[in-house]
């Protein structure tokens, strides 16, 4: 295996990103979810695409908390994800990823693996 | 299933067994018993008892494709058809039962199938494109899903053929099966009882059929579904004793004639019985597994009750369905007109209910079974077991009277005092949390709403009041909140939140809340900082679709609209490739627009005079009319233009539901107003109000609330209902389920409503008049707002490109979505 080194995706302006929600950065072929938790100063990034049913929904979810973990809800099917290690809280469905994310001058950015 | 169950219970008791499993399939075990469901939409990995990982998470060596095909028992080893051999210690079967094929010439025409696995399902569904008329020979239990199987495959004439009088001649009776075949009859299905297939008529394919009375019949296909025939042929061939009419024979701890050979399922014959259904070859299962284990375990005879819904007919038979005078009485009630049938035969002092069959309505089957196997003593009137209790004490029929050990989920074995000691003594309260622990009502399901009930007595018992609270971050209920947030002028999600609220929210507070925010303020849903807590349709203005992709729904105010308006929705539609389908509530739902779309889609509608049609909001959907006074020759009053002007005085009110309306213009009721949340109907005087129907999954009736009003009355009426709706029904509540929990149902309604009992009436007609007044159409705000525009967009970072994973797939003309890609 080829060793991965994180590279930083420059994805968007603070003031570009849902407060208290997600958008959707484009990475390659890749996609991923940022958060802007405002209520808790917190970001997060992870996975677009909803393991339960493949959709590219997850950005597109309402973020909340269950018992202080920060977590997403697809808007699918509801199926609900941790915002800190992926880990789905409701049901089976399989551990979603989820990246590194800074802010700095005002610009977002994503540790994205390649 | 039950080879299935085994290695689940095996591997959850003991990890000292290696576990290898041989299957002659290409699928891991599959839910057989919703084997139909495959043609509703289900895919055979829906049908799946695991996941694809299951078998290696639990470390079991799975070879599908692989069926053994020898056994060495004085070498103690299995030879595969691979050509491999393998050592065991012990050896179970749990090979099931092959569909019994009976020796009619013509048999091995094409066209001719049997209904038993994936890959049979397969093969009908395919061969079914060119068929027309179909035929299931049997009318048991299979050959009805089958018929059902082929009627959605959209076969048109499809016929069943039994050789006894009589349907399911092994749960019914003769006037359940006469009741059934009604029915049936009534859903367009063929029945030839008393028939006894002679040949298969055709040259290499099948043409028809010739029956023993020298009758004939053309078909295109036939199925096959005569009764199951186990499978011991491999028991068979080392030397295992098999029953004279097939069945491995077992001992009540499922062991066969060779001690280190156990056999369990439909392939095992006990006590000279074939068990054909889930529950006891679960039970055998676990009496295998606690036996492996050392515990000590024997299998008894079991139960062979059964509830299940053919074409959506309820069919039950339990205890001892047949039983007749003089070694019982029964109590037959009859209902020709809604289809219902049920009997009940209880002991001859009266004291026991021995058995029943329910056709049409089973939902009293739960108790009827538990009253029957725990010999639960009736009281003096046990017809009102079948009738309904008509008033005084209840016929013994309700859930605190059940022993502890009473069979609540027969599936997985789970007794009345496990579910009440889960929720008791390990907490679980909530019905997730309970079918976790325990594993009820994870197998049909059909025991479900019985669990239901036993928690919430449970708690009830414990002195716990269940208090109706939104979620952990509001400690309050909805109708608490809406006063609340009134009350402190609160007007954005985070307000309320820091306010009332603790923590930082999630998917359940934040649409009730902001659906709160909206009935109370009529503000611009999007407004910033607000988007965020609707609801995802909400927070995009469309509803999104499987894939991705979001439907765009227009207002078509009582169904009325210009052909210019048609020309633009056309024409609109092909521009942005969207597929177009005429909706219920007589509007037109364009289908599969890009998110970042959405806003040149409805800036062009907008310029056309079109509006936001809320099909994604929880509010006033449509109010569908008849033509009425003005074109048909039997109308009363003008009903498109009531509709039209109700219509749009309620448009864009959010409320805990959707909800619907209709206005009809006589009553030959055209608009089916009386299945609307509120319906008006035309009479010779005036309007009759009718309110709290639904259609849905529990359809129910709307109830006469006011007859023969003039409009200005009826629209006050209106006004009020809706706003006590507004302010006081729980979260997603629809107007029916509402009434259904109100103390004093109907009449208390129209004594707040018609009579102002509480006083409300001219605040809740002012409240509905200021939301009346304020109304805006939220898509004209969001195509003119540069900021909340801006959000119309699949990638933050490349707002231009859409979402390249949407694809789209071809049929009649035009696209649709692909089937989920679940892996």
């Amino acid at each position: 295996m080829t060793e991965t080194k994180n590279n930083w995706l420059a994805a968007c302006r603070v003031e570009d990103a849902a407060e208290n929600g997600g958008v959707c950065v484009k990475n390659g072929e890749e996609q991923i979810a940022l958060f802007y938790f405002t209520r808790r100063n917190e970001w997060y990034a992870t996975q677009n695409e909803c393991p339960h049913k493949k959709q590219m929904a997850l950005s597109r979810g309402m973020i909340g908390t269950l018992t202080d973990e920060p977590k997403v809800a697809c808007p699918f099917h509801k199926k609900n994800f941790s915002l800190k290690t992926g880990e789905c809280l409701s049901g089976d469905e399989c551990a979603i990823k989820t990246y590194p994310v800074k802010v700095e001058n005002g610009t977002v950015y994503i540790a994205v693996n390649r | 299933m039950v080879g299935y169950k085994f290695c689940e219970k095996l591997t959850s008791k003991s990890n000292s067994f290696k576990l290898i499993v041989f299957g002659e399939e290409s699928r891991r075990a599959y839910d057989r018993v919703h084997l139909s469901e495959y043609f509703n939409g289900k895919s055979a990995e829906d049908l799946s008892m695991s996941t694809s990982t299951w078998y290696e998470e639990q470390e079991i060596d799975l070879h599908l494709n692989n069926p053994v095909t020898g056994i060495d028992r004085m070498a103690k080893t299995v030879s595969t058809l691979s050509g491999e051999i393998f050592d065991y210690d012990f050896l179970v079967f749990a090979t099931g039962s092959a569909a019994f094929v009976p020796n009619i010439k013509g048999i091995e025409k094409e066209g001719v199938f049997v209904y038993r696995t994936i890959d049979d399902l397969d093969l009908i569904a395919d061969y079914s494109k060119n068929a027309r008329k179909a035929s299931v020979i049997g009318g048991g239990l299979l050959g009805l899903e089958a018929a059902k199987a082929l009627i959605d495959l959209g076969i048109e004439e499809t016929s069943i053929i039994e050789f006894a009088p009589r349907l399911m001649p092994r749960q019914i009776d003769l006037a359940g099966s006469e009741m059934l075949k009604s029915k049936l009859i009534d859903l367009g299905l063929q029945i030839h009882l008393n028939k006894n297939t002679s040949s298969i008529e055709g040259e290499t394919y099948i043409t028809g059929l010739k029956f023993s009375d020298d009758t004939e019949m053309a078909v295109d296909m036939l199925v096959i579904s005569a009764g199951i025939k186990p499978r011991d042929e491999l028991a068979r061939q080392c030397g295992i004793t098999v029953g004279p009419r097939g069945g491995i024979v077992v001992n009540t701890e499922m062991q066969t004639n060779d001690p280190c050979v156990f056999a369990i399922g439909e392939c095992a014959l006990f006590e000279e019985m074939i068990y054909g259904l889930i529950a006891p070859g679960y039970e055998m299962a676990e009496v295998l597994v606690s036996n492996l284990c050392a515990q000590r375990k024997s299998f008894k005879s079991f139960d062979m009750s059964t509830k299940l819904k053919l074409i959506g007919i309820d069919v039950a038979s339990f205890g001892d369905p047949f039983i007749k005078e003089p070694d019982c009485r029964t109590i037959v009630f009859e209902n020709k007109h809604k289809g219902i049938y049920k009997r009940i035969n209880i002991s001859n002092d009266g004291q026991y209910l021995l058995g029943g069959i329910l056709i049409g309505d089973a939902a009293a089957y739960n108790m009827l079974l538990q009253t029957s196997v725990n010999r639960i003593l009736l009281t003096e009137n046990p017809e009102e077991l079948i009738l309904g209790n008509r008033g005084g004490q209840q016929a013994g029929a309700s859930i605190t009277n059940l022993p502890d050990e009473a069979l609540i989920c027969s599936c997985e074995g789970v007794t009345k005092g496990n579910i009440c000691s889960a929720v008791m003594e390990q907490g679980c309260e909530t019905l997730d949390s309970l079918k976790k622990c325990t594993k009820a009502g994870t197998g049909c399901g059909g025991c479900t709403p019985m669990v239901k009930d036993l928690m919430l007595d449970s708690l009830k018992a414990q002195g716990k009041y269940v208090r109706n609270v939104i979620c952990e971050h509001f400690k309050y209920s909805r109708q608490e909140l809406y006063d609340l947030i009134h009350i402190h002028q609160l007007k954005s999600y985070d307000e309320v939140l820091n306010k009332l609220g603790e923590s930082d929210g999630c998917e359940t507070c934040k649409p009730l809340v902001s659906s709160l925010l909206a009935s109370i303020w009529n503000e611009m849903i999007l407004k910033k900082g607000n988007d965020t807590a609707q609801d995802s349709n909400d927070r995009f203005l469309a509803n999104i679709q499987k894939g991705g992709s979001y439907s765009v729904v227009p207002r078509v105010a009582g169904g009325e609209i210009t052909p210019e308006k048609l020309i633009v929705i056309g024409e609109v539609a092909k521009k942005y490739n969207l597929y177009t389908k005429i909706t219920g509530g007589q509007r037109i739902d364009m289908f599969g627009a890009h998110l970042n779309d959405l806003p040149v889609i409805w800036e062009e509608l907008i310029a056309a005079g079109f509006e936001s049609g809320h099909a994604y909001g929880k509010g006033l959907r449509t109010v569908k009319s008849c033509v009425g006074s003005t074109w048909c020759r039997f109308g009363l009053h003008d009903s498109v233009s009531f509709a039209i002007r109700i219509e749009e005085r309620y448009r864009g009110i959010r409320a805990p539901h959707k909800f619907k309306s209709a206005v009809s213009g006589c009553i030959r009721e055209c608009a089916e107003a009386q299945s609307k949340d509120f319906g008006i109907i035309a009479t010779e005087k005036g309007w009759n109000l009718y309110v709290c129907g639904n259609g849905g999954s529990k359809p129910q009736h709307a109830l006469l609330l006011a007859s023969n009003v003039d409009s200005e009355t009826c629209i006050k009426y209106i006004d009020r209902f809706l706003m006590f709706y507004i302010r006081t029904a729980d979260p997603l509540t629809r107007t029916a389920t509402w009434l259904n929990k109100m103390d004093g149902g109907i009449d208390y309604l129209r004594n707040v409503v018609v009579n102002d009992s509480l006083g409300m009436a001219e605040k809740w007609e002012a409240e509905i008049e200021t939301l009346v007044d304020t109304y805006k159409c939220e898509w004209k705000e969001a195509v003119e707002n540069p900021a909340i525009r801006k959000r119309f967009s699949h990638f933050v970072n490349a707002p231009e490109d859409k979402d390249p994973t949407i694809e789209f797939v071809e049929m009649r003309g035009q696209k649709r979505t692909p089937e989920w890609k679940t892996v």
